[in-house]
Protein backbone atom coordinates (compact mmCIF):
# COMPACT_ATOMS: atom_id res chain seq x y z
CA UNK A 1 0.00 0.00 0.00
CA UNK A 2 1.15 3.08 -0.76
CA UNK A 3 2.71 5.26 1.68
CA UNK A 4 2.35 9.79 2.58
CA UNK A 5 5.25 11.72 2.80
CA UNK A 6 4.96 12.25 6.57
CA UNK A 7 4.77 7.96 6.68
CA UNK A 8 7.56 7.48 4.70
CA UNK A 9 9.59 10.06 6.83
CA UNK A 10 8.98 8.59 9.99
CA UNK A 11 9.60 5.12 8.65
CA UNK A 12 12.88 6.30 7.58
CA UNK A 13 13.63 7.67 10.66
CA UNK A 14 12.30 4.59 12.72
CA UNK A 15 14.36 2.42 10.31
CA UNK A 16 11.20 0.33 9.31
CA UNK A 17 10.36 -0.22 5.95
CA UNK A 18 6.57 1.06 5.98
CA UNK A 19 4.53 2.45 8.34
CA UNK A 20 0.72 3.83 8.59
CA UNK A 21 -0.97 6.49 10.14
CA UNK A 22 -2.39 5.11 13.52
CA UNK A 23 1.04 3.39 14.72
CA UNK A 24 3.29 4.51 17.13
CA UNK A 25 7.24 4.78 15.99
CA UNK A 26 10.25 5.22 17.78
CA UNK A 27 12.28 7.58 15.55
CA UNK A 28 15.83 8.90 15.61
CA UNK A 29 15.44 12.98 15.37
CA UNK A 30 17.80 14.69 13.04
CA UNK A 31 17.69 18.23 14.70
CA UNK A 32 16.67 19.35 18.27
CA UNK A 33 15.95 23.35 18.41
CA UNK A 34 14.65 24.80 21.58
CA UNK A 35 14.37 28.46 21.89
CA UNK A 36 14.22 31.28 25.25
CA UNK A 37 10.80 30.62 25.91
CA UNK A 38 11.29 27.43 27.28
CA UNK A 39 15.22 26.13 27.74
CA UNK A 40 15.97 27.40 31.56
CA UNK A 41 13.48 24.90 32.50
CA UNK A 42 14.55 22.19 30.07
CA UNK A 43 17.74 22.51 31.83
CA UNK A 44 16.68 22.92 35.54
CA UNK A 45 15.04 19.16 34.81
CA UNK A 46 18.26 18.11 33.19
CA UNK A 47 20.44 19.43 36.36
CA UNK A 48 17.62 18.08 38.86
CA UNK A 49 15.28 15.29 37.76
CA UNK A 50 17.53 12.89 35.81
CA UNK A 51 19.30 9.92 37.10
CA UNK A 52 22.02 9.57 34.53
CA UNK A 53 22.19 13.55 32.99
CA UNK A 54 24.32 13.26 29.06
CA UNK A 55 23.42 14.28 25.71
CA UNK A 56 23.21 11.53 23.40
CA UNK A 57 24.47 13.73 20.30
CA UNK A 58 25.74 17.34 20.90
CA UNK A 59 25.83 17.92 17.43
CA UNK A 60 21.45 17.82 16.72
CA UNK A 61 21.16 20.42 19.34
CA UNK A 62 20.21 24.13 18.15
CA UNK A 63 19.81 26.72 20.95
CA UNK A 64 18.39 30.23 19.44
CA UNK A 65 18.10 33.10 21.92
CA UNK A 66 15.06 35.01 19.87
CA UNK A 67 11.98 35.72 22.15
CA UNK A 68 13.39 38.02 24.48
CA UNK A 69 16.04 39.62 22.87
CA UNK A 70 17.79 41.65 24.04
CA UNK A 71 16.24 40.69 27.36
CA UNK A 72 14.26 42.93 28.95
CA UNK A 73 14.13 42.64 33.27
CA UNK A 74 16.57 40.80 35.27
CA UNK A 75 14.08 37.55 35.32
CA UNK A 76 14.96 36.77 31.58
CA UNK A 77 18.67 38.07 32.32
CA UNK A 78 18.84 35.25 34.52
CA UNK A 79 16.95 32.60 32.07
CA UNK A 80 19.21 33.94 29.01
CA UNK A 81 22.53 32.97 31.34
CA UNK A 82 21.49 30.14 32.32
CA UNK A 83 20.52 28.76 28.61
CA UNK A 84 24.38 30.48 27.57
CA UNK A 85 26.32 28.89 29.73
CA UNK A 86 24.96 25.72 29.65
CA UNK A 87 25.14 25.66 25.84
CA UNK A 88 29.05 27.30 26.37
CA UNK A 89 29.89 24.12 28.63
CA UNK A 90 28.17 21.21 26.71
CA UNK A 91 29.33 22.61 23.28
CA UNK A 92 25.69 23.24 21.85
CA UNK A 93 25.42 25.11 19.04
CA UNK A 94 24.36 28.45 19.77
CA UNK A 95 22.59 31.50 18.45
CA UNK A 96 21.77 34.72 20.10
CA UNK A 97 20.33 37.81 18.76
CA UNK A 98 20.86 36.36 15.27
CA UNK A 99 17.11 36.18 14.29
CA UNK A 100 13.53 34.29 15.09
CA UNK A 101 14.42 30.27 15.47
CA UNK A 102 12.64 29.22 12.91
CA UNK A 103 13.80 31.90 10.04
CA UNK A 104 17.60 31.11 11.97
CA UNK A 105 16.51 27.12 11.77
CA UNK A 106 15.36 27.62 7.85
CA UNK A 107 19.18 29.42 7.24
CA UNK A 108 21.33 27.38 8.43
CA UNK A 109 19.86 23.99 9.25
CA UNK A 110 16.88 22.52 8.08
CA UNK A 111 17.14 19.40 5.20
CA UNK A 112 14.44 17.72 2.87
CA UNK A 113 14.23 14.59 4.83
CA UNK A 114 15.04 15.19 8.06
CA UNK A 115 12.79 14.99 11.06
CA UNK A 116 13.37 18.01 13.50
CA UNK A 117 11.97 18.17 17.26
CA UNK A 118 11.37 21.61 18.17
CA UNK A 119 10.07 23.02 21.70
CA UNK A 120 7.97 25.63 19.66
CA UNK A 121 4.66 24.95 18.14
CA UNK A 122 5.74 26.59 14.99
CA UNK A 123 8.53 24.59 13.95
CA UNK A 124 6.67 22.53 11.28
CA UNK A 125 7.61 25.86 9.17
CA UNK A 126 10.47 23.36 7.85
CA UNK A 127 7.74 21.18 5.83
CA UNK A 128 9.01 24.26 3.51
CA UNK A 129 12.09 22.10 2.69
CA UNK A 130 10.55 19.10 3.11
CA UNK A 131 11.12 18.56 6.58
CA UNK A 132 9.00 16.69 9.35
CA UNK A 133 9.03 19.54 11.95
CA UNK A 134 6.61 19.01 15.35
CA UNK A 135 6.51 21.10 18.84
CA UNK A 136 7.04 19.68 21.83
CA UNK A 137 7.24 20.75 25.09
CA UNK A 138 10.00 20.68 27.21
CA UNK A 139 9.59 17.10 28.80
CA UNK A 140 9.70 15.90 25.34
CA UNK A 141 12.41 17.88 24.14
CA UNK A 142 14.69 17.11 27.25
CA UNK A 143 13.68 13.01 26.62
CA UNK A 144 14.99 13.41 22.68
CA UNK A 145 18.47 15.08 24.02
CA UNK A 146 19.33 12.91 26.61
CA UNK A 147 18.21 9.17 24.23
CA UNK A 148 18.69 11.15 20.86
CA UNK A 149 15.04 9.38 20.44
CA UNK A 150 11.18 9.98 21.03
CA UNK A 151 8.11 8.31 20.20
CA UNK A 152 5.59 9.66 17.67
CA UNK A 153 1.66 8.43 16.54
CA UNK A 154 2.17 8.30 13.10
CA UNK A 155 -0.28 11.39 11.41
CA UNK A 156 -2.82 10.90 8.92
CA UNK A 157 -2.56 13.31 6.63
CA UNK A 158 -4.60 16.30 5.10
CA UNK A 159 -3.34 16.65 1.12
CA UNK A 160 -3.88 20.35 -0.39
CA UNK A 161 -3.67 20.19 -4.50
CA UNK A 162 -2.62 24.08 -5.20
CA UNK A 163 -3.13 24.80 -8.79
CA UNK A 164 -2.50 28.27 -11.25
CA UNK A 165 -0.82 31.26 -8.84
CA UNK A 166 -1.94 33.73 -6.44
CA UNK A 167 -3.26 37.23 -7.81
CA UNK A 168 -1.45 40.36 -7.88
CA UNK A 169 -1.75 41.83 -4.52
CA UNK A 170 -2.69 38.74 -2.54
CA UNK A 171 -0.04 36.77 -1.01
CA UNK A 172 0.98 33.08 1.26
CA UNK A 173 -0.20 34.92 4.65
CA UNK A 174 -4.20 35.53 2.82
CA UNK A 175 -3.92 31.83 1.35
CA UNK A 176 -2.85 29.87 4.32
CA UNK A 177 -5.67 32.09 6.90
CA UNK A 178 -8.06 31.05 3.94
CA UNK A 179 -7.24 27.25 4.51
CA UNK A 180 -7.49 27.68 8.24
CA UNK A 181 -10.69 29.85 8.18
CA UNK A 182 -12.32 26.43 5.94
CA UNK A 183 -10.85 24.03 8.10
CA UNK A 184 -10.85 25.31 11.68
CA UNK A 185 -8.66 25.87 14.89
CA UNK A 186 -8.64 21.84 15.02
CA UNK A 187 -9.11 20.69 11.39
CA UNK A 188 -5.77 19.35 11.46
CA UNK A 189 -5.63 18.12 15.23
CA UNK A 190 -2.97 14.94 14.96
CA UNK A 191 -2.73 15.42 10.95
CA UNK A 192 0.09 16.74 8.65
CA UNK A 193 -0.84 19.27 6.27
CA UNK A 194 1.07 17.88 2.60
CA UNK A 195 0.80 20.18 -0.18
CA UNK A 196 1.86 19.66 -3.50
CA UNK A 197 0.50 20.01 -7.20
CA UNK A 198 1.22 22.50 -9.91
CA UNK A 199 0.58 25.20 -7.70
CA UNK A 200 3.33 25.25 -5.30
CA UNK A 201 5.78 26.11 -8.30
CA UNK A 202 4.60 29.62 -8.23
CA UNK A 203 5.03 29.81 -4.75
CA UNK A 204 8.84 31.11 -3.41
CA UNK A 205 10.28 30.20 -0.34
CA UNK A 206 9.63 32.84 1.54
CA UNK A 207 5.60 31.94 0.99
CA UNK A 208 6.31 28.22 1.49
CA UNK A 209 7.64 28.76 4.37
CA UNK A 210 4.94 31.67 5.55
CA UNK A 211 1.96 28.59 5.24
CA UNK A 212 3.87 25.75 6.47
CA UNK A 213 4.35 28.12 9.91
CA UNK A 214 0.63 28.82 10.28
CA UNK A 215 -0.56 25.23 9.96
CA UNK A 216 0.01 24.59 13.94
CA UNK A 217 -2.78 27.28 14.22
CA UNK A 218 -5.67 24.28 12.55
CA UNK A 219 -3.79 22.02 15.35
CA UNK A 220 -1.36 20.23 12.53
CA UNK A 221 1.07 17.89 14.01
CA UNK A 222 3.29 18.93 10.96
CA UNK A 223 3.39 20.38 7.39
CA UNK A 224 5.07 19.00 4.55
CA UNK A 225 5.56 20.23 1.33
CA UNK A 226 7.31 18.38 -1.79
CA UNK A 227 10.92 19.28 -3.27
CA UNK A 228 11.04 21.15 -6.17
CA UNK A 229 13.46 22.64 -7.89
CA UNK A 230 12.27 26.11 -5.98
CA UNK A 231 13.34 24.27 -2.53
CA UNK A 232 16.62 22.79 -4.29
CA UNK A 233 17.83 26.14 -5.04
CA UNK A 234 17.40 27.88 -1.52
CA UNK A 235 19.20 24.15 -0.44
CA UNK A 236 22.22 24.76 -2.29
CA UNK A 237 22.09 28.75 -2.11
CA UNK A 238 22.84 28.13 1.63
CA UNK A 239 24.73 25.34 1.37
CA UNK A 240 22.91 22.26 2.17
CA UNK A 241 22.14 19.08 0.64
CA UNK A 242 19.39 16.82 1.01
CA UNK A 243 18.94 13.83 4.22
CA UNK A 244 16.27 12.42 1.37
CA UNK A 245 13.73 13.57 -0.69
CA UNK A 246 10.21 12.15 -0.20
CA UNK A 247 7.03 12.08 -1.89
CA UNK A 248 3.67 10.63 -1.22
CA UNK A 249 2.68 7.51 -3.45
CA UNK A 250 -0.10 7.88 -5.86
CA UNK A 251 -2.25 5.29 -3.78
CA UNK A 252 -1.08 6.72 -0.41
CA UNK A 253 -4.40 7.45 1.90
CA UNK A 254 -5.03 10.49 2.77
CA UNK A 255 -7.85 11.80 5.42
CA UNK A 256 -8.83 13.99 3.01
CA UNK A 257 -7.76 16.05 0.03
CA UNK A 258 -8.64 19.81 -0.94
CA UNK A 259 -8.10 21.11 -4.19
CA UNK A 260 -7.18 24.87 -3.99
CA UNK A 261 -7.37 27.22 -6.71
CA UNK A 262 -4.98 29.98 -5.88
CA UNK A 263 -6.70 32.20 -8.39
CA UNK A 264 -9.56 32.56 -6.47
CA UNK A 265 -7.93 33.51 -2.88
CA UNK A 266 -8.47 37.49 -1.89
CA UNK A 267 -6.64 39.50 0.85
CA UNK A 268 -7.71 37.90 4.36
CA UNK A 269 -8.06 39.27 7.60
CA UNK A 270 -7.86 37.21 10.99
CA UNK A 271 -10.30 39.26 13.80
CA UNK A 272 -9.52 38.74 17.45
CA UNK A 273 -9.41 36.36 19.29
CA UNK A 274 -9.47 32.87 17.25
CA UNK A 275 -6.87 32.81 14.28
CA UNK A 276 -9.83 30.65 12.13
CA UNK A 277 -11.97 33.89 12.98
CA UNK A 278 -11.36 34.96 9.19
CA UNK A 279 -12.93 37.60 6.80
CA UNK A 280 -12.26 38.56 3.72
CA UNK A 281 -10.38 42.29 4.36
CA UNK A 282 -12.85 44.19 2.97
CA UNK A 283 -15.13 43.01 6.01
CA UNK A 284 -12.87 44.75 8.22
CA UNK A 285 -11.78 47.92 6.54
CA UNK A 286 -12.07 51.34 9.00
CA UNK A 287 -11.34 49.32 12.06
CA UNK A 288 -9.28 52.32 14.17
CA UNK A 289 -5.52 50.18 14.86
CA UNK A 290 -2.91 51.79 17.43
CA UNK A 291 0.17 49.74 16.34
CA UNK A 292 0.81 48.35 13.21
CA UNK A 293 3.64 45.00 13.54
CA UNK A 294 5.48 43.38 10.39
CA UNK A 295 7.90 40.83 11.60
CA UNK A 296 7.24 37.16 12.83
CA UNK A 297 8.79 34.16 11.58
CA UNK A 298 5.77 34.30 9.61
CA UNK A 299 5.91 36.88 7.24
CA UNK A 300 9.76 38.97 8.31
CA UNK A 301 11.35 37.72 5.03
CA UNK A 302 12.63 39.85 2.72
CA UNK A 303 10.13 39.13 0.31
CA UNK A 304 7.56 40.78 2.99
CA UNK A 305 9.66 44.04 3.69
CA UNK A 306 9.76 44.84 0.43
CA UNK A 307 6.23 44.37 -0.25
CA UNK A 308 6.03 46.22 2.58
CA UNK A 309 8.19 49.10 1.61
CA UNK A 310 6.93 49.13 -1.77
CA UNK A 311 3.55 50.27 -0.64
CA UNK A 312 4.85 52.56 1.92
CA UNK A 313 7.76 54.38 -0.07
CA UNK A 314 7.43 58.02 -0.32
CA UNK A 315 3.93 57.95 2.28
CA UNK A 316 4.21 58.23 5.91
CA UNK A 317 2.73 56.61 9.04
CA UNK A 318 -0.40 57.71 10.09
CA UNK A 319 0.48 59.73 13.30
CA UNK A 320 -2.00 57.96 15.36
CA UNK A 321 0.23 54.41 14.69
CA UNK A 322 3.35 52.90 16.06
CA UNK A 323 4.66 50.84 13.01
CA UNK A 324 7.34 48.19 14.13
CA UNK A 325 9.13 46.71 11.36
CA UNK A 326 11.38 43.63 12.73
CA UNK A 327 13.34 41.78 10.11
CA UNK A 328 13.32 37.81 10.69
CA UNK A 329 17.29 37.77 10.86
CA UNK A 330 20.34 39.54 10.77
CA UNK A 331 20.38 37.99 7.18
CA UNK A 332 17.35 39.36 6.29
CA UNK A 333 18.10 42.94 8.27
CA UNK A 334 21.29 42.97 6.51
CA UNK A 335 20.26 42.45 3.01
CA UNK A 336 17.65 44.99 3.77
CA UNK A 337 19.95 47.63 4.80
CA UNK A 338 21.74 46.54 0.95
CA UNK A 339 18.62 47.41 -0.73
CA UNK A 340 17.62 50.39 1.10
CA UNK A 341 14.30 48.94 2.34
CA UNK A 342 14.75 50.19 6.25
CA UNK A 343 15.75 53.60 4.95
CA UNK A 344 12.16 53.89 3.36
CA UNK A 345 10.52 52.36 6.51
CA UNK A 346 12.60 54.36 8.71
CA UNK A 347 11.59 57.79 6.68
CA UNK A 348 8.05 56.96 6.86
CA UNK A 349 8.04 57.02 10.34
CA UNK A 350 8.19 53.55 11.32
CA UNK A 351 10.59 52.06 13.83
CA UNK A 352 12.97 49.50 12.92
CA UNK A 353 13.69 46.71 15.75
CA UNK A 354 16.51 43.93 15.96
CA UNK A 355 15.41 40.65 14.87
CA UNK A 356 13.50 38.96 17.34
CA UNK A 357 9.76 37.91 18.49
CA UNK A 358 8.81 41.33 19.46
CA UNK A 359 5.18 42.07 19.48
CA UNK A 360 3.89 38.41 18.40
CA UNK A 361 4.41 37.07 21.82
CA UNK A 362 3.36 39.80 23.67
CA UNK A 363 6.58 39.59 26.31
CA UNK A 364 9.01 41.39 23.68
CA UNK A 365 9.21 44.97 22.72
CA UNK A 366 5.70 46.50 21.32
CA UNK A 367 3.51 45.03 23.48
CA UNK A 368 -0.05 46.58 23.61
CA UNK A 369 -2.13 48.28 26.10
CA UNK A 370 -5.42 47.96 27.62
CA UNK A 371 -8.28 48.30 24.77
CA UNK A 372 -5.71 48.78 21.96
CA UNK A 373 -6.04 47.59 18.53
CA UNK A 374 -3.10 45.46 16.53
CA UNK A 375 -3.14 44.79 13.25
CA UNK A 376 -0.30 42.26 13.23
CA UNK A 377 2.14 39.49 10.66
CA UNK A 378 2.59 37.42 13.44
CA UNK A 379 1.31 33.84 13.98
CA UNK A 380 -1.58 34.34 16.57
CA UNK A 381 -4.73 36.85 17.22
CA UNK A 382 -5.07 35.27 20.84
CA UNK A 383 -6.82 37.21 23.92
CA UNK A 384 -3.77 38.93 25.54
CA UNK A 385 -1.29 37.44 23.11
CA UNK A 386 0.32 40.75 22.19
CA UNK A 387 -0.35 42.05 25.43
CA UNK A 388 -2.94 43.80 27.99
CA UNK A 389 -5.62 40.73 28.24
CA UNK A 390 -8.18 43.39 26.70
CA UNK A 391 -6.62 44.20 23.69
CA UNK A 392 -6.98 43.46 20.29
CA UNK A 393 -5.03 41.66 17.35
CA UNK A 394 -6.06 41.11 13.99
CA UNK A 395 -3.54 38.94 11.77
CA UNK A 396 -3.32 40.19 8.02
CA UNK A 397 -0.52 40.30 5.05
CA UNK A 398 2.68 42.51 5.19
CA UNK A 399 0.48 44.35 2.30
CA UNK A 400 -2.38 44.81 4.13
CA UNK A 401 -0.45 45.41 7.66
CA UNK A 402 1.51 48.27 5.71
CA UNK A 403 -1.62 49.76 3.86
CA UNK A 404 -3.29 49.49 7.68
CA UNK A 405 -0.36 51.37 9.32
CA UNK A 406 -0.35 53.91 6.24
CA UNK A 407 -4.15 54.90 7.08
CA UNK A 408 -4.63 54.60 10.61
CA UNK A 409 -7.14 52.01 10.20
CA UNK A 410 -7.71 48.54 8.75
CA UNK A 411 -7.21 48.82 4.47
CA UNK A 412 -6.15 47.41 1.73
CA UNK A 413 -2.86 48.09 -0.26
CA UNK A 414 -5.06 49.76 -3.22
CA UNK A 415 -6.51 52.39 -0.77
CA UNK A 416 -3.26 53.61 -0.16
CA UNK B 1 -3.47 9.49 47.35
CA UNK B 2 -2.29 7.56 44.21
CA UNK B 3 -4.11 8.93 41.40
CA UNK B 4 -2.53 6.48 38.97
CA UNK B 5 -3.93 3.52 40.62
CA UNK B 6 -7.69 3.85 41.36
CA UNK B 7 -7.19 6.89 43.32
CA UNK B 8 -11.06 8.73 43.91
CA UNK B 9 -10.58 12.24 43.44
CA UNK B 10 -13.52 14.61 44.75
CA UNK B 11 -13.29 18.41 44.02
CA UNK B 12 -14.99 21.38 42.42
CA UNK B 13 -15.18 22.45 38.63
CA UNK B 14 -13.62 24.70 36.68
CA UNK B 15 -15.37 25.01 33.93
CA UNK B 16 -14.21 26.95 30.65
CA UNK B 17 -15.19 26.67 26.87
CA UNK B 18 -14.16 26.01 23.54
CA UNK B 19 -10.88 26.89 21.97
CA UNK B 20 -8.74 27.60 25.40
CA UNK B 21 -5.41 28.60 23.80
CA UNK B 22 -1.87 27.77 26.23
CA UNK B 23 -1.70 31.84 26.29
CA UNK B 24 -4.96 31.85 28.13
CA UNK B 25 -3.24 29.51 30.79
CA UNK B 26 -0.25 31.17 30.99
CA UNK B 27 0.16 34.27 29.65
CA UNK B 28 3.77 35.03 27.67
CA UNK B 29 5.21 37.30 29.85
CA UNK B 30 5.81 35.02 32.70
CA UNK B 31 7.19 32.54 30.94
CA UNK B 32 10.58 33.48 31.30
CA UNK B 33 9.97 33.41 35.33
CA UNK B 34 12.90 31.57 36.73
CA UNK B 35 10.44 28.80 38.43
CA UNK B 36 6.62 27.47 37.59
CA UNK B 37 5.90 28.38 41.11
CA UNK B 38 6.26 32.05 40.24
CA UNK B 39 4.60 31.93 37.31
CA UNK B 40 1.65 29.58 38.72
CA UNK B 41 -0.61 32.68 40.24
CA UNK B 42 -0.87 34.07 36.90
CA UNK B 43 -2.61 31.03 35.15
CA UNK B 44 -5.73 31.74 33.27
CA UNK B 45 -4.94 35.25 34.35
CA UNK B 46 -6.70 36.66 30.93
CA UNK B 47 -10.27 34.30 31.50
CA UNK B 48 -10.36 34.67 35.46
CA UNK B 49 -7.76 36.50 37.69
CA UNK B 50 -8.78 34.98 40.68
CA UNK B 51 -8.28 31.53 39.25
CA UNK B 52 -5.26 30.68 41.32
CA UNK B 53 -6.81 32.44 44.28
CA UNK B 54 -9.97 30.25 43.69
CA UNK B 55 -8.58 26.65 42.80
CA UNK B 56 -7.74 23.69 45.70
CA UNK B 57 -5.52 21.16 45.47
CA UNK B 58 -8.04 18.49 43.97
CA UNK B 59 -10.02 20.47 41.62
CA UNK B 60 -10.83 19.77 38.30
CA UNK B 61 -10.46 21.88 34.85
CA UNK B 62 -13.77 21.08 32.20
CA UNK B 63 -13.51 22.19 29.11
CA UNK B 64 -15.20 21.62 25.40
CA UNK B 65 -12.92 21.02 22.30
CA UNK B 66 -9.73 21.96 21.17
CA UNK B 67 -8.32 22.73 24.91
CA UNK B 68 -4.73 23.85 25.20
CA UNK B 69 -4.19 24.81 21.56
CA UNK B 70 -1.69 27.30 20.32
CA UNK B 71 1.66 27.25 21.67
CA UNK B 72 4.17 24.29 22.87
CA UNK B 73 5.34 26.08 26.48
CA UNK B 74 5.07 23.10 28.57
CA UNK B 75 4.93 25.91 31.24
CA UNK B 76 0.99 25.49 30.44
CA UNK B 77 -0.13 22.11 32.06
CA UNK B 78 2.75 22.62 34.55
CA UNK B 79 1.01 25.64 36.45
CA UNK B 80 -2.16 23.77 36.27
CA UNK B 81 -0.59 20.57 38.20
CA UNK B 82 1.46 23.30 40.32
CA UNK B 83 -1.95 24.55 41.55
CA UNK B 84 -3.05 21.37 42.35
CA UNK B 85 -5.27 20.47 39.27
CA UNK B 86 -5.87 16.86 39.57
CA UNK B 87 -7.19 16.45 36.06
CA UNK B 88 -8.45 18.56 32.86
CA UNK B 89 -11.27 16.89 31.43
CA UNK B 90 -12.68 18.34 27.59
CA UNK B 91 -14.12 16.98 24.44
CA UNK B 92 -11.02 17.11 22.96
CA UNK B 93 -7.89 18.51 23.02
CA UNK B 94 -4.92 20.23 20.94
CA UNK B 95 -1.94 17.53 20.72
CA UNK B 96 0.95 19.40 21.91
CA UNK B 97 -1.07 20.20 24.78
CA UNK B 98 -2.06 16.95 25.90
CA UNK B 99 1.21 15.19 25.24
CA UNK B 100 3.16 17.95 27.29
CA UNK B 101 0.53 17.02 30.23
CA UNK B 102 0.79 13.17 30.08
CA UNK B 103 4.88 13.78 29.90
CA UNK B 104 4.44 15.45 33.19
CA UNK B 105 2.18 13.54 34.85
CA UNK B 106 -0.72 15.30 34.64
CA UNK B 107 -3.78 13.41 33.91
CA UNK B 108 -5.86 14.71 30.63
CA UNK B 109 -8.74 13.11 30.11
CA UNK B 110 -11.18 13.35 26.96
CA UNK B 111 -15.21 12.68 28.35
CA UNK B 112 -17.60 14.28 25.61
CA UNK B 113 -20.90 14.44 27.65
CA UNK B 114 -19.51 15.76 31.09
CA UNK B 115 -18.85 19.67 29.88
CA UNK B 116 -23.08 20.06 28.60
CA UNK B 117 -23.98 18.56 32.44
CA UNK B 118 -21.98 20.60 34.57
CA UNK B 119 -21.28 23.95 35.66
CA UNK B 120 -18.79 25.72 37.10
CA UNK B 121 -18.46 25.10 40.86
CA UNK B 122 -20.21 22.33 40.36
CA UNK B 123 -18.40 19.09 42.74
CA UNK B 124 -17.23 15.70 40.65
CA UNK B 125 -15.83 12.67 41.23
CA UNK B 126 -12.95 11.40 39.67
CA UNK B 127 -12.21 7.42 39.56
CA UNK B 128 -9.15 7.27 37.30
CA UNK B 129 -8.51 3.58 37.01
CA UNK B 130 -11.89 2.79 36.06
CA UNK B 131 -12.60 5.84 33.23
CA UNK B 132 -15.78 7.04 34.84
CA UNK B 133 -17.08 10.75 36.19
CA UNK B 134 -19.60 11.62 38.77
CA UNK B 135 -21.14 14.90 39.30
CA UNK B 136 -24.82 15.99 39.65
CA UNK B 137 -25.99 12.37 40.08
CA UNK B 138 -24.84 11.25 36.95
CA UNK B 139 -22.38 8.87 36.01
CA UNK B 140 -20.13 10.23 33.17
CA UNK B 141 -17.69 7.42 30.84
CA UNK B 142 -14.53 8.65 29.35
CA UNK B 143 -12.39 7.61 26.62
CA UNK B 144 -8.90 5.58 27.69
CA UNK B 145 -5.52 6.68 27.00
CA UNK B 146 -3.43 5.30 24.38
CA UNK B 147 -1.46 2.41 26.04
CA UNK B 148 1.67 4.34 25.28
CA UNK B 149 0.47 7.11 26.79
CA UNK B 150 -1.34 5.75 30.19
CA UNK B 151 2.59 4.16 30.58
CA UNK B 152 4.12 6.91 30.83
CA UNK B 153 1.26 8.56 33.27
CA UNK B 154 1.02 4.98 35.43
CA UNK B 155 5.16 5.85 36.33
CA UNK B 156 4.64 9.47 36.80
CA UNK B 157 5.42 11.30 33.82
CA UNK B 158 7.89 10.46 30.92
CA UNK B 159 10.99 11.98 33.22
CA UNK B 160 10.32 9.10 35.79
CA UNK B 161 9.91 6.84 32.88
CA UNK B 162 13.57 7.72 31.56
CA UNK B 163 15.19 7.44 34.89
CA UNK B 164 14.25 3.86 34.44
CA UNK B 165 15.37 3.35 31.44
CA UNK B 166 19.07 4.40 31.87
Amino acid sequence: MGMTMAEKIIAYAAGVESCKAGDIQTVELDRLMSNDGTTHLTIDMYNTKLKNPHIADVNKLVWIVDHNIPSDSPKTAASHKKMRDFAREHGIKFYEGEGVCHQVMMENHVRPGELIFGADSHTCAYGALGAFGTGVGCTDYLYAMVTGTSWLLVPETLRFNLKGKLPEGVYARDLILTIIGRIGANGANYKAMEFGGEGLSSLTMSDRISICNLCVEAGAKTALMEVDDIAMAYLKEHGRKPKAIFTSDEDATFAKVYDIDLSEITPIVAKPHFVDNVVPAKESLGVKINEAFLGSCNNGRLEDLRVGASIIKGKKVSPEVRFLVVPASRAVYQQAMKEGILDIFMEAGAIVMNPNCSVCWGSCQGVIGEGEVLISTGTRNFKGRAGHRDSFVYLASAATVTASAIKGEIATADMV
Amino acid sequence: MNLNKGGIVMGKIFRFHTDVDTDQIIASQYLLFPTIEEMKKYTFESLDPDFAKKVQPGDFVVACENFGCGSSREQAPSVLKALGVKAVIAKSFARIFYRNAINIGLPVIICKDLYDNVADQDEMELLLEEGIIKANGQTFTCTKLPAQMQNILDQGGLIASLNKEV
